[in-house]
């Protein structure tokens, strides 16, 4: 090797990159450094209109590059490095080009050095890449077009966007893609794109001020994104890893946030209030019941302040009969199935051989429920609604009480035990299986019967009488 | 009171939809709007366009059709007996909503539900309907999942698998008990009878898309179910023993969970705690094992305690790991990527980069330690060159070393 060789290969190159992210340039560039063997300590690379590295001043005077000799190898590199190496140059970093220009030297050795996860390099760059392709997606996801009438009458789309990286002009293509039929512009302060539907313009950079500044349709998008989000599950940590607060400043909804999360525990609550009573733990004894249920007030009915009818009989009583809610007479003395109703029952469970003092008796809705005329008292049948708010309170029952057999006596007590509205005619007269192993019966209430006359009642009658002693064979037959 | 405005009914039909878990917009055929007269681009992975204070990722126009229903469930806000507010859009209105905000860049599309109006064919009508104008009218390209009405006609449900990139059934609840009891109105053979439809309208669609090249695609992002867990009694081994199910009598590509929320107006048929939050993020997580780690059923019900649930206070994954001890330590030079994907911290980008590593070197422990986002986790359970953890089995305390501190659990839960 000739003295004046050695001297030469001492030489540093600077090459200066004509744009952030222009990687065909970079690539052919760092080909030719390879190609002349050009070492990485001996190339400073710098940005576009930067002032180059800080040391290019104590460096010796930087000169043109060389050319490749004919029969210099040419230069290879790993797909995945080209495909890393495509995201990475768009980083903010100014070390990258060296960075990338140090891996594919040492590529010409290690052709499979991108594989080694635990080399730094690779690693370095690989967070680079990363970082580039999360700013990618946060652009696609972040940007928010505002709506601009152009002088042509046409909707033209602009919007205002500030990323960390050079990626503005690797993602037009997303866009364009995304919204060929329209007319839109994002305007970001490292340079900004526009499609006028059919091509891509670049503009140098711009300013928030540029941008327009509001647009209706954001009132409706405020409008969903707070009402899309339930307060009953407040995860604001991961609401903020995937949202960082620096985007926030561009996009309209992200205004809600503070008053959002400052609601939610009281929305929640709120909410929670409106079904209270699923909250509170249910009395374990019948007593407890007796005290709280007078308190109740889960639906209107309560609010009527009269007093509440709770069930009464055995507490181990195989048998449970079920009707709809106290009546005028039941209110007064506090006992269920003791008006009209209850004396017809009564002689219909004595005809049939059940004794009523071996069964519970209870109703479906613990509250009297009437209309007020003059000073009667008219009753109302509950609605399907109140039925099933204060099921909470027979369940409650049938869990001390545990009945074998349970009789339901109409469509609301029926209700009660099934959750829906049934038909009487189609599921008296045969067992339905509930959940806790017990035996639903299905019949009419006594109190239908007492509004009937003539051929229908004793049919009606003889259908009532049936099905009790349907009721009483098969609690015979439980019993064994 | 005169008519509801469209901010209003938004505010209503965005609210009653919020109980529904499932969101993404991936996995379906690349579009994009180029040569068309529409919008709209599809590019194999959803994006999610924004982020609710709940955590959950906001990619869709998620809302009702209607909220006013027929059906009486007890879990379900809009359920006939309850007292909320109604509102119904127009199949127009919804499609102009759904352009108006992709066009903003807000969504990737339209994820559209509904009560019950009239009749399920009615309901289901509407719905096509929607879909049919986004796709025909506005040349729309962008994403549209159907939550379809099982008792829907078929043919409905068909349709809808040709305008919809996803259709997703409800199964509302992981036991017949628990459907039987909660949603009366509903039956369980029926909504598996619309799944099995769908599955087989996809097969065959996917069929004559190999031999036909203008074949109409039908759901390309395939179909998804959710299910309600911890508003019945059923155990975690129930659920994800029905999920397992569902992914293979299905092919369903995704089953969600929803934790039940308390909602307003809730029949007391429910139970009396809503579920805790970290209940549903374990089932997730078993679900992943299921889906990419190699895990069974089996495997994942053996990680769970006596009352079949999984623990509350770490990971499924752990659970098993602890529960088999005998496995480990596994050497990261050595050991084959199934047993390496069972190590408890090591995601599967973890193990793929000490797979790629090891060609090169033999691996140490802080080696390793680069490759995983947290050695602490990963360390009694391998060996590396220059490390062996002491017997796991004499480490009668490891869990308590391993789960994660209270205030954190805390937090999740919240
Ligand atoms: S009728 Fe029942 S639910 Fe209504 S207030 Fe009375 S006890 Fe409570």
């Amino acid at each position: 090797m000739s003295a004046l060789q050695s001297v030469s290969d001492q030489r540093h190159f600077s090459v200066t990159m004509p744009r952030a992210d222009d990687f065909d340039f970079w690539r052919d560039q760092a080909r030719r450094l390879v190609r002349c063997g050009i070492a990485p300590e001996r190339v400073i690379w710098s940005e576009p209109g930067g002032s180059g590295d800080l040391f290019s001043a104590s460096a010796p005077e930087s000169e043109e590059l060389p050319t490749p000799q004919d029969d210099a190898p040419q230069t290879r590199a790993s797909k995945r490095f080209v495909s890393v190496a495509q995201n990475a140059i768009l980083h903010s970093d100014p070390e990258r080009f060296a960075l990338l220009y140090r891996l594919l030297w040492r590529l010409q050795s290690h052709p499979r050095i991108m594989e080694d996860k635990a080399d730094s390099d690779v690693r370095r760059i690989e967070d680079l890449a990363k970082s580039v392709r999360r700013d990618s997606h946060k652009m696609h996801a972040f940007v928010r077009f505002r709506e601009v009438l152009h002088e042509d009458g046409a909707e033209h789309f602009v919007a205002w966007f500030e990323p960390d990286h050079h990626i503005v002009r690797a993602n037009a293509g997303f866009f364009k893609r995304r919204f060929a039929n329209m007319h839109w512009s994002i305007l970001t302060p490292k340079g900004c794109i526009h499609w006028d539907g059919k091509t891509v313009r670049e503009s140098p950079p711009a300013q928030r001020s540029d941008a327009p500044d509001g647009d209706p349709t954001e009132d409706l998008w405020r409008k969903y994104y707070a009402s899309i989000f339930n307060p009953a599950r407040l995860k604001v940590g991961a609401m903020m890893s995937e949202m960082p607060k620096k985007y926030w400043k561009n996009m309209p909804e992200a205004e809600l946030i503070p008053e959002l999360i400052a609601g939610a525990q009281s929305r929640e609550a709120q909410m929670v209030d409106a079904g209270a009573m699923e909250h509170e733990a249910r009395p374990e004894t019948l007593e407890a019941m007796e005290r709280a249920v007078q308190a109740c007030r889960n639906c209107g009915i309560g609010e009527l302040a009269n007093q509440a009818v709770m069930g009464e009989g055995p507490r181990d009583a195989p048998l449970m009969i079920v009707g709809e809610q106290p009546g005028h007479q039941e209110d007064q003395t506090g006992r269920p199935f003791v008006g009209p109703a209850g004396q017809l029952l009564d002689l219909h469970l004595g005809q049939a051989g059940i004794a009523r003092d071996r069964a519970y008796i209870t109703n479906a809705v613990k509250h009297f429920k009437y209309v007020r005329r003059g000073k009667r008292r008219i009753h109302q049948t509950p609605t399907a609604k109140e039925v099933d708010t204060c099921r909470w309170w027979v369940e409650a029952e049938r869990e001390v009480v545990k009945p074998k057999l349970i009789l339901a006596l109409g469509a609301s007590a029926a209700r009660a035990m099934l959750g829906k509205t049934v038909s009487i005619n189609t599921v008296r007269g045969k067992p339905v299986m509930l959940n806790d192993g017990s035996e639903l019966w299905i019949t009419a209430h006594p109190s239908y019967l007492l509004r009937l006359d003539g051929d229908a009642r004793a049919q009606q009658e003889q259908l009532f009488r049936n099905d009790l002693l349907a009721v009483r064979e098969r609690l015979a037959e439980l019993a064994d | 009171m005169g008519p509801l405005s469209t901010i209003e009914k938004l505010g209503i039909l965005a609210d009653a939809a919020k109980y529904d878990a499932s969101c993404a917009s991936s996995g379906t055929a690349k579009k994009n709007s180029l040569g068309g007269k529409g919008i709209g681009s599809t590019e194999g992975m959803g994006i999610c366009h924004a982020y609710a204070p709940d955590g959950r990722c906001i990619s869709l126009l998620k809302i009702l059709l209607t909220n006013h229903c027929i059906f009486d469930c007890h879990y379900c806000i809009n359920r006939k007996s309850s007292n909320v507010r109604r509102a119904r859009f127009t199949p127009q209105e919804v499609a102009d909503l759904t352009i108006s905000f992709y066009k903003r860049n807000y969504i990737e599309g339209l994820f559209l539900s509904s009560g019950i109006i009239k009749s399920s064919n009615f309901t289901m009508e509407q719905m096509v309907e929607a879909a049919r104008i986004l796709r025909e009218e506005c040349d729309f390209r962008g994403y549209i999942h159907l939550k379809t009405i099982p008792e829907a006609d078929p043919e409905l449900v068909h349709q809808a698998g040709l305008y919809a990139d996803r259709v997703s059934i409800n199964v509302e609840l992981p036991t017949r008990k628990g459907l039987t009891r909660l949603a009366p109105d509903k039956d369980a053979s029926q909504i598996e009878g619309a799944m099995g439809k769908v599955k087989s309208d996809i097969i065959e669609a996917k069929d004559a898309k190999k031999r036909f090249k203008h074949a109409p695609r039908f759901a390309p992002a395939g179909q998804s179910t959710q299910m309600i867990i911890g508003a019945d009694a059923a155990s975690d081994s129930d659920i994800v023993g029905r999920a397992s199910k569902l992914y293979g009598g299905f092919g369903l590509r995704r089953v969600y969970y929803s934790a039940f929320s308390p909602i307003p107006d809730a029949s007391a048929v429910l139970p009396l705690k809503r579920p805790p939050l970290i209940r549903e993020h374990r089932l997730y997580q078993s679900d992943w094992l299921m889906r990419f780690y190699g895990y069974q059923v089996r495997d994942v019900q053996q990680a769970m305690g006596k009352d079949g649930n999984l623990p509350l206070d770490i990971d499924p994954k752990l659970a098993w790991a602890l529960k088999f001890r005998s496995v480990f330590p596994l050497d990261v030079n050595r050991a084959p990527r199934e047993q390496l994907l069972r190590v408890p911290g090591l995601g599967v980008t973890a193990v793929n980069r000490i797979i790629a590593a090891r060609r090169h070197r033999t691996l140490r422990l802080d080696e390793v330690g680069k490759l995983t986002v947290s050695i602490a986790k990963v360390r009694p359970f391998i060996c590396a060159a220059d490390w062996r953890p002491t017997a796991l089995t004499d480490r009668a305390d490891l869990r308590k070393m391993l789960a994660p501190k209270q205030e954190q659990l805390e937090l999740f839960a919240a």
